[in-house]
């Protein structure tokens, strides 16, 4: 059994085909086939601290203004299965503005963009695997997967780790939020617990006095949990 | 071992706007990773992939993200986990390409070379692909082989796949150079995904 096998048999990581309707025609119908892990899956990509400037962490700063919104400090540790750091990993995040509407042509939704927010965002951690954002909390917003859908407040991120398998693209939810009950998307992911590790903490630490919210989400790269099989 | 240490963080899918972030050649944001892997001084075969996603009814993915990991044209990783030495400087061996309109994906890049295989063999050139689209909760894996590399017949990865399916993962000849390949999510073409 590997570990996507196992993830997706107690519920830990999302199965395959979901009520989350697009899902319906793009779901492979095969099971992935597992291989070995040769050196093209230990390796991958790196994107370290030349690839990124620091002011591409700060999704309140580069515009002619301020944006619209409740001010957030997004920061948290990135990890390995053996909770060592994972150091000098690229982190890139996207979001709406506070209205809940993303500066992209596709997004339909009747709510504002705000002239002085973007939503991308670049970071790469320390070197202990910690990374830090300063954003807005961003909005809900309908879409139409079914009658009446909402998706909670939520922030995409990309991460890398140090190879192929450890590769992650994932979502942020806030903590609290009643739209988590019913997110087809959210809610992929079958066990709670796993679920829950999608939901940030308000952290009051990190929470800066007349300045900003903040709020802790940690990750955990899972691609050296399994004993490489390569020989 | 996988009962020991930390639960991973779930994935969840890409959703259909990320490309002001990872693709944003239509936005005000810096590109970071672009589809044209060549720079001056890179040693090899420069080669163009266009290829397609389709999905279970055979229609055109218009917001999938593409995203390619090779060797140089030496058969070196720019990583420090290949430890025969540097890749050629000017490659990095990664891009990215989101799909137009019409379901296309577009690369220039360089002919890998052969890489090292499990068990001091050899694995035949390739190149590691990765797709996210909306609808997929976590991303795929996949792999792009050569039509015409004598090596594929004793590679260890595509001795493993179906012979009835290897097909799946091998470019076509589209012209000098340039090579095409439909990315099949689902159907009875289905592309071959990797669980690695």
């Amino acid at each position: 059994m590997t570990d996507m096998d196992r993830d997706r048999a107690t519920g830990k990581n999302p199965p395959i085909l979901h009520p989350y309707g697009s899902t319906a025609k793009r779901a492979p119908s095969h099971r992935p086939l597992a291989i070995p892990r040769t050196l093209t899956e230990m390796t991958g990509p790196l994107y370290g601290h030349a690839s990124v400037d620091p002011g591409e962490a700060d999704l309140t700063q580069g515009h002619a203004g301020e944006p619209q919104g409740e001010r957030i400090i997004l920061a948290g540790r990135v990890v390995d299965a053996a909770g060592g750091p994972v150091p000098d990993t690229l982190i890139e995040l996207w979001q709406t503005n506070a209205a809940g509407r993303y500066l992209h042509a596709a997004d339909r939704h009747p709510a504002p963009l705000d002239p002085n927010f973007t939503g991308a965002g670049r970071a790469v951690t320390d070197g202990q695997g910690q990374y830090r954002f300063t954003s807005i909390k961003p909005g809900a917003y309908p879409w139409r997967n079914h009658p009446n859908a909402w998706r909670p407040a939520h922030i995409h991120l990309s991460l890398f780790g140090p190879s192929l398998t450890t590769r992650l693209v994932t979502q942020m939810y806030f903590p609290g939020d009643p739209l988590l009950a019913f997110d087809p998307i959210f809610n992929a992911v079958p066990d709670l617990a796993a679920r829950q590790r999608l939901v940030a903490g308000f952290d009051w630490n990190l929470t800066e006095p007349e300045w900003a919210l903040g709020y802790r989400f940690d990750v955990v790269l899972g691609g050296r949990r399994a004993t490489p099989m390569e020989d | 071992m996988a009962d020991e240490g930390l639960e991973p963080t779930p994935d969840q899918t890409v959703g259909p706007f990320f490309h002001y972030v990872l693709t944003p050649h239509a936005y005000p944001v810096r590109s970071l990773v672009g589809n044209d892997l060549t720079q001056a001084g890179v040693a090899g075969e420069t080669i163009r992939i266009e290829g397609r996603v389709l999905d279970g009814d055979g229609s055109l993915v218009s917001d999938a993200l593409v995203e390619i990991w090779q060797a140089d044209a030496a058969g070196h990783y720019a990583h420090p986990e290949d430890r025969r030495g540097t890749a050629s400087n000017a490659f990095r061996g990664f891009g990215r390409s989101d799909t137009d309109a019409t379901g296309v994906f577009r690369f220039t890049t360089i002919r890998p070379g052969p890489v090292p295989g499990p068990g001091g063999g050899t694995q035949a050139p390739h190149i590691a692909v990765t797709i996210f689209a909306r609808g997929l909760l976590r991303h795929l894996v996949t792999r792009f082989y050569f039509p015409d590399e004598p090596l594929n017949g004793a590679d260890p990865i595509l001795a493993l796949v179906p012979a009835e399916r290897r097909a799946t993962l091998m470019l076509r000849a589209a012209g000098k150079a340039h090579y095409g390949i439909d990315i099949c999510l689902q159907g009875d073409q289905e592309t071959v995904f990797f669980d690695v």
